[in-house]
């Protein structure tokens, strides 16, 4: 408590001092990469990283502000990014041309006609049904009902899949995708939220870790869907493409896009986090007995900011997507997606919104600029190895160097956690008293 | 030697003092009472004397030997137990089981010493299989203050240990730390129903603010009219 | 009856593999959750780890077993666990210590650990690579056909070698925690500690010494499911990750901090999820001629596609959680 106090003393009348020396040094590694990269893969980095500092709002919200641990940032991203593809690649004729839509539809609506008969078993004890009977009524309903739906389904997109490949896409607007992207993201984190929310924060870690593996697989091996392990591309951009005006302009433009939006979120987050909203969510992430005898709005709360923040990570995503111009469900990793961005977070400082996206543009540099220099140890030690011990090198040295990075980036998790807890640029608590 | 002597203690909760001068002394074979009003520090002057609270200034004796700021499980290795006021008991483990939880570091003495608690508390005998959380309020009481006994303590610090049970059990609980008492354990306790402990006090203790206001013989205190007017409720 | 034996095979025999290595898991997790109040995400990768250390043993002294008759990765199972319990309490003492000594909340405990998940999968694959292997280097997999004594049935029961051992350490390592637990004098200060640390510390109990024992009887217990996994199928270093899900639903099915839960929870999950993936269809062919005709046209009955066997754990997580968050058994912490 007393430490807290001497911060807010401090703060209003501390030079930015810290922040400035950062954020040069930053600016000075940005053209340092220019200098040796080029413009054109500098920006294309550049790019990524304004994603992912739109990912790491995202996760700072949920864990700087509110104290909330999402493992499966993953399966947000991933959601964002198949959205991103749904919406804006081309409609598929040979689906759309065919019966199989109205058969997808009839499908479609047996399950929601499923969903609502099993929602009026769960009801029937209004009625004078004994509730012991109800459970039963509505276990079994759901259990034959859900076996015949599924398997109608399965039958439909293995003739979808088999007639017309995949369903395609709707050939809207790319931002279209970008928005129900973030919906998507959101729906889902509604979900787990509601479930874990009112529990130990454990459980948020373990389901939201579960959640994102299961989002993979879906997206995996729904073929009829997302064309599975065969990929779709490419993407259509929201500004003309490499092919019309050139790699580095078309990627400056996409850059100025992201900026804009990054530009947006922060003055909203800004507000909300100055806003008596944003004072109760702390006061709930401080002091969980003390808020809790606030009133029993603190569940809501929580919940709000949790799919707040997973509705960031799907715009988030969804922008990824559209820049990668590929949707590869296979490519979605725990490491890219969900432990690299927690790195940016918790480096950065949680809770500080300034802190995280310099956070993230930082750790996208250290972590792009690493996978040569990784290579490039791993073959300085292989050539150590053969000249000393006559070691015989591994020939994957590639997926060998990944593995090395891996590691260190679990490592930076434990140091960070440890020695540097408020992150680079840590909250700044203002006296509100 | 006093068993027990604090000196001057000054300590707190982060910065905030609450002890502001304590001194207390008692003797081996005495029970000490500590009353007040709430917030005078009892409990905290009880928990500075068992390490669970840093001590900024003064000094606290055991037998002439500095202990303060020495962790619990080196105070209980030097003869000390505590009886904490609630969550005293493990409820998932059997009356047996928390009993040998308090003889855990010296567990030759575990059957002599069960012996001897059940002498002292002769219900936790019948109950010894049935788990802690299940027994009644005085009862866990008593299972507390074996488990603290079973250490074979000197001092034997007891938070308020008769607090929320019925008439009938706080007399059984007096009557049981006399007769602890009798077996050579000194005693320190923190109580708010003053009168009955002032009453088997050999050293009364009055704290008002973290500080003494009177200390005397638990007699003396009863017979005084200010500690009467202020602190015992006329 | 030949479809009854195929349920066996498929259902009885096979749930009781995954439930007896979740269960075993489970009971690490559980342990950890009760001493010392985090959910333990590196648990997956100290079982990789564990039956790693039994990889390379066994390919170091693969004629190990030979003199006792059964496979080297057995007898170089007590090494694998010790030096499994080594690394765990090595991993506390240089990452969760010095964060439990700053008192930060369990949650970031859970991060720490996700961190320790990373650097442990990192090193296992650096060194192993990222294929598969087989821990029976030099020994041959039995298998055991067990025909029926009934007529008409062609199939066996099958069941290997691996398998068996499985039941026998399974139930050789609930019986001996349950004795630890119970008679010991450590195993019963765990069980003090679990129910109150502050008791704990102030009964003298030493409770570095309890986080510590925690840790040799967790990282002992990975060890085995690792190794007991690796033998039914093999070795791959990224089994973890998909192990974590179901071992914390059986956890928290079976009530946190109950061991005998946990047990009983690694059983229940493991069993839904086989019986999530059973094709029902199969025990439907004997009756075809008196059910209706859509039913048996049904090629496919399974709930959930292999494909999709991670939903089952999840499913049962969050029923659970929604339904009854203490779990079966009333767990202590939620």
């Amino acid at each position: 408590m007393d430490t807290k106090r001497a911060d807010i003393v401090a703060a209003p009348s501390r030079l930015p001092l810290r922040e400035m020396l950062l954020f040069v040094a930053l600016l000075a590694a940005v053209l340092g990469v220019y200098a040796v990269m080029g413009g054109a893969y500098s920006t294309r980095m550049l790019v990524e990283a304004a994603c992912y500092a739109i990912l790491a709002l995202g996760l700072t919200i949920q864990w700087g502000y509110a104290g909330q641990f999402n493992a499966g940032v993953m399966g947000f991203v991933a959601l964002g990014g198949f959205s991103a593809m749904f919406f804006s690649i081309p409609i598929n004729e040979a689906f759309w041309g065919s019966e199989l839509p109205g058969e997808l539809g009839r499908v479609l609506l047996y399950m929601v006609a499923a969903i609502l008969v099993v929602l009026g078993a769960t009801r029937l004890d209004r009625i004078g049904v004994p509730k012991r009977l109800r459970t039963i009524i509505a276990v079994v309903l759901g259990v034959v009902l859900y076996l015949v739906v599924i398997n109608a389904f399965r039958d439909v997109t293995d003739q979808i899949e088999s007639r017309a490949g995949f369903i395609g896409g709707l050939g809207l607007p790319v931002g279209v995708g970008w928005i129900v992207g973030g919906a998507l993201a959101g729906a889902v984190g509604f979900f787990i939220g509601r479930v874990c929310l009112g529990l130990r924060s454990d459980y948020l870690a373990i389901a939201t870790l579960g959640i994102a593996e299961i989002i993979k697989a879906f997206l995996k091996n729904s073929d009829w869907l997302t064309r599975g392990t065969a990929t779709v591309s490419p993407l259509p951009w929201p500004v003309p493409g490499p092919a019309e005006v050139g790699f580095t302009l078309a990627r400056a433009m996409y850059l100025s896009v992201t900026a804009v939006m990054i530009a947006v979120i922060f003055f909203l987050l800004s507000r909300a986090y100055h806003a008596p909203w944003g004072r109760m969510i702390r006061a709930i992430r401080d002091n969980e007995l003390s808020a809790a005898a606030m009133g029993k709005d603190i569940n809501r709360r929580r919940l709000e900011i949790f799919v707040l923040g997973c509705i960031l990570m799907g715009i988030g995503g969804a922008a990824l997507g559209s820049f990668n111009s590929m949707f590869d469900p296979q490519g979605y990793l725990p490491l890219n997606h969900t432990f690299l961005v927690l790195v940016m977070v918790i480096l950065g400082g949680p809770g500080n919104n300034l802190g995280t996206i310099f956070g993230a543009v930082a750790v996208y540099i250290i972590w792009i600029m690493s996978e040569p220099l990784a290579l490039f140890l791993m073959e300085l030690a292989v050539a150590f190895g053969e000249g000393a011990f006559g070691w015989e090198a591994p020939t994957n040295m590639d997926s060998r160097a990944l593995q090395a990075r891996v590691f260190v980036i679990g490592l930076l998790i434990t140091l960070v956690l440890r020695f540097a807890p408020k992150g680079l640029l840590p909250e700044k608590v203002k006296h509100v008293a | 030697m006093p068993l027990l002597d604090a000196r001057n203690v000054h300590g707190g909760y982060g910065g905030m003092n609450i002890l502001n001068g304590v001194d207390m002394a008692i003797e081996s074979d005495q029970i000490g009472v500590i009353v007040g009003p709430n917030g005078a520090g009892k409990s905290t002057m009880l928990k500075a004397v068992f390490g669970l609270l840093h001590v900024s200034q003064g000094e606290i004796l055991l037998r002439g030997e500095p202990i303060h700021n020495l962790p619990p499980n080196k105070l209980v290795q030097k003869g000390m137990g505590f009886v904490p006021q609630e969550n005293n008991v493990f409820p998932s483990l059997t009356v047996k089981e928390n009993l040998e939880m308090g003889a855990f570091l010296k567990p030759g003495n575990v059957k002599r010493m069960l012996a001897q608690v059940f002498e002292f508390f002769p219900p936790l005998r019948e109950k010894r299989h049935q788990p802690a959380g299940e027994l009644s309020g005085g009862q866990r009481q008593m299972v507390a203050m074996g488990r603290a006994l079973m250490a074979e303590p000197s001092l034997l610090l007891l938070d308020e240990p008769t607090a929320g049970l019925s008439p009938l059990y706080m007399n059984e609980i007096f009557e049981q730390v006399k007769l602890v008492n009798s077996a050579g354990v000194g005693i320190l306790m923190v109580e708010q129903n003053a009168k009955q402990a002032l009453g088997i006090a050999d050293k009364g203790f009055v704290l008002a603010a973290g500080q003494n206001r009177f200390t005397d013989t638990g007699a003396a205190l009863l017979a005084d009219p200010d500690v009467a007017k202020s602190f015992l409720g006329g | 009856m030949n479809e009854l034996v195929f349920f066996i095979n498929n259902v009885v025999i096979a749930g009781s593999v995954t439930g007896s290595i979740y269960a075993i898991g489970a009971v690490g997790v559980t342990l950890i959750f009760s001493i010392m109040r985090f959910a333990h995400f590196a648990h997956g990768d100290m079982m990789t780890f564990g039956a790693f250390m039994v990889l390379l043993l066994a390919s170091a002294f693969p004629g190990a077993g030979s003199a006792f008759g059964v496979p080297a990765a057995l007898v170089l199972l007590p090494v694998a666990m010790a030096l499994t319990a080594l690394l765990a309490v090595g991993i506390d003492r240089a990452f969760y210590k010095p964060l439990r000594a700053h008192g930060v909340k369990p949650i970031v405990l859970v991060i720490g650990s996700l961190g320790v998940t990373l650097m442990l999968q990192g090193l296992i694959r650096l060194f192993s690579g990222t294929g598969g292997s087989s821990l029976y280097v030099d020994d041959r997999k039995e298998i055991f056909r067990l025909a029926l004594p009934f007529e008409g049935v062609r199939a066996p029961v099958v069941i290997t070698e691996p398998q068996l051992w499985l039941f026998v350490i399974t139930l050789a390592a609930v019986v001996g925690l349950h004795f630890f637990l119970t008679r010991s004098r450590l195993g019963k200060a765990m069980r003090a500690m679990s129910d109150n640390p502050d008791l704990a510390q102030a009964s003298g109990i030493n409770t570095n010494t309890i986080v510590a024992v925690t840790w040799v009887i967790a990282g002992g217990l990975a060890a085995i499911a690792g190794t007991l996994l690796s033998l039914d199928v093999t070795f791959k270093p990224d089994l973890s990750f998909f192990l974590l899900l179901p071992i914390f639903a059986a956890a928290i099915v079976g009530g946190v901090g109950h061991p005998f839960g946990a047990v009983a929870g690694g059983f229940v999950v493991g069993f839904a999820e086989t019986l999530a993936v059973f094709n029902w269809s199969v025990l439907l062919r004997p009756f075809r001629d008196s059910l209706p005709e859509w039913l048996t046209q049904a090629g496919n009955l399974a709930f959930v596609g292999t494909e999709y066997k991670i939903v089952v754990p999840f499913f049962i997580l969050v029923v659970i959680l929604v339904w009854r968050p203490t779990g079966i058994f009333k767990g202590k912490v939620i």
